[in-house]
């Protein structure tokens, strides 16, 4: 269980989050909701350890984020940022292959090379692998970076946008990917765009509005035209299909 | 390692070829007997041989290193402020306690380097991601403000020819035995990017992804920082800065093989030292017996070949 206690967060004087207190559920998987500006990524930042805590308290596990090794931690979660711009030249494999340094600090086993084509052939990249990473397309690029954490092999696994440039296939392939992992024990926490996805998918959704948590629970209590015309400020509908809510943002 | 194979395959020769030219002969025929030329090679040209060789291959680690740091491919120790900073350590030991001996001078022209290239870092650190030609300006910049106080510093003291030879025209015409073992040093301070190779890589990736691997950046940074001012300082104390290398080779190295920096240090390393090595003996012909500072040669070619760079790959930094 990720425990968050009496977090608050400011940019300059810009207050992004303003004194929030939740639980995350272990085996689950949890999606981060809300409109821009609402403090997902910097939320889900702080509980990665990319950013220093300001106030309040952050504990995985049982571990305080603030005290646990880094190393360590990276062995606990993986957590897949918004900002991996492209600077470095490496390879399909390289990169995802960097996913296992937490675990051999530089000197791959065979495991860890099994575990690197896994998270390739999980995400269609086998035949991509030895591409550098500029010449692919930011889709393709966006999936090596996933294979990145998944090869982390974390409990958690923390993800901002994974869907950011995907076709539709592929955000829906990464989506049931999330569950399947949730299946064979792993956590996930995951900022999603397009609402339906967390409806169809999470088990837990929490919603942010102007840095606070404006609700928080399964799909069904959460994605009602209620809840989220509040949260989003316009009106829409929702309907259900196969028992999961279905948000129609869009008409 | 077909590449290395590939470079170590001209870097003999060349080497070979290194020993021979000179202005004393040296012929094949009195190899071994003539005690003359046995003095020549291991005082003078053996020596200047692994002179040039070890400044190559650690300026163009220096290089690398520094671009991962930044995560720009445009810069170098000696366009953003390090080996000014150098000189100007290098000036304060040389006008307060002359008479120092070479690893204080060493140690102090190491500090005033790391103190720069902070400064580099902390200056560049504002700049928009985006903007990749902003990083190198600032760099350049930063250099002509520091080296602007050099000379002027230099000039108060009468030492302008001491700084000419350290911050324009590194040359290798000086060097005998006794006076380039320094280098060695340098080559192992480049020798330790080798074993954080996989460090410097990721660091490569961005602050963020480097922590969610479990690595302190910092950390990383530091060792860096460590890496290019100890080898620029001592380039500097030994045989001074040499142009371009740490800008043209560990981009060429790149353009083929890639960041992954555990499979081309070993690249980087052997291409560094061919090309000073290629450059300091055609320094050594153009007019014969006399010499051309390899450093002029290395801005003619070096400029070339940046320019060649720059048009090549407009789109990533």
């Amino acid at each position: 269980m990720i425990c968050v206690k009496n977090l608050s967060h400011s940019i300059g004087k810009t207050s992004v989050l303003q004194d929030i207190s939740l639980e995350i559920p272990k085996g689950k998987v949890t999606a981060l909701v809300g409109p821009n500006g609402a403090g997902k990524s910097t939320l889900l930042s702080l509980i990665g350890r990319l950013m220093p805590l300001q106030t309040g308290r952050i504990s995985i596990d049982g571990s305080d984020i603030a005290q646990t090794p880094t190393r360590e931690l990276a062995r606990r979660m993986a957590i897949l940022s918004q900002t991996n711009s492209l600077g470095s030249r490496l390879r399909v494999r390289e990169l995802v292959g960097f996913g296992r340094w937490p675990h051999h600090q530089g000197r791959p086993t065979h495991e860890d090379e099994q575990l690197v084509m896994q998270a390739l052939d999980a995400l269609d990249l086998t035949a991509l692998g030895n591409r550098f990473l500029e010449e692919l397309s930011g889709g393709q690029r966006q999936r090596a970076f996933i294979a990145m954490a998944l090869a982390q092999g974390a409990d958690w696994l923390l993800l901002d946008e994974p869907l950011a440039a995907l076709d539709m296939a592929f955000a829906r392939r990464i989506m049931a990917q999330l569950v399947a992992l949730r299946e064979a024990g792993r956590s996930i926490v995951v900022v999603v765009h397009d609402i339906n996805h967390a409806a169809a998918w999470a088990d837990h959704v929490i919603a942010l509005k102007e840095g606070r948590i404006a609700a928080e629970g399964p799909p069904e209590t959460v994605c009602t035209s209620q809840v989220l015309g509040d949260i989003f400020d316009m009106e829409l509908r929702v309907t259900q299909i196969e028992g999961k809510p279905l948000v129609l943002h869009h008409l | 390692m077909r590449p290395t194979l590939t470079l170590l395959g001209l870097l003999v020769p060349l080497s070979v070829a290194s020993l021979l030219i000179g202005a004393a002969g040296i012929g094949f025929a009195s190899f071994g007997s003539d005690p003359h030329m046995a003095l020549i090679m291991s005082v003078s040209r053996l020596p200047r041989t692994l002179a040039v060789i070890l400044t190559g291959a650690a300026l163009a680690i220096a290089g690398v290193v520094m671009q991962q740091m930044v995560r720009n491919r445009f810069v170098e120790p000696g366009t953003t402020g390090t080996a000014e900073s150098a000189a100007l350590g290098l000036l304060a030991v040389t006008i307060v306690a002359p008479a120092s001996p070479i690893w204080v001078k060493m140690v102090v022209a190491s500090l005033a380097a790391m103190a720069g290239t902070a400064l580099f870092l902390r200056l560049i650190r504002r700049l928009p991601a985006r903007e990749v030609l902003l990083v190198p300006v600032v760099g350049l910049i930063l250099s002509g403000v520091l080296g602007a106080i050099v000379t002027f510093v230099g000039w108060q003291t009468d030492l302008l020819q001491l700084i000419s030879i350290w911050l324009m025209t590194g040359e290798f015409s000086g060097v005998i035995a006794g006076r380039y073992e320094l280098l060695w040093f340098a080559a192992g301070a480049a020798a330790l990017a080798w074993f954080a190779a996989d460090r410097f890589s990721i660091l490569g990736l961005g602050r963020e992804t480097t922590t969610s691997l479990g690595l302190n950046p910092d950390a990383v940074m530091r060792l860096g920082l460590v890496v290019v001012s100890v080898v620029t300082a001592l380039v500097i104390v030994t045989v001074g800065m040499i142009p371009f290398v740490g800008l043209v080779v560990p981009n060429i190295v790149a353009r083929r093989l890639g960041d992954n920096l555990r499979a081309t240090l070993p690249v980087t390393a052997a291409g560094g030292a061919t090309l000073v090595l290629a450059c300091d003996i055609v320094g050594r012909l153009v007019r014969f017996p006399y010499e051309v500072p390899v450093g002029t040669i290395l801005g003619v070619i070096g400029s070339g070949l940046f320019l060649w760079l720059l048009y090549r790959e407009p789109a990533h930094g």
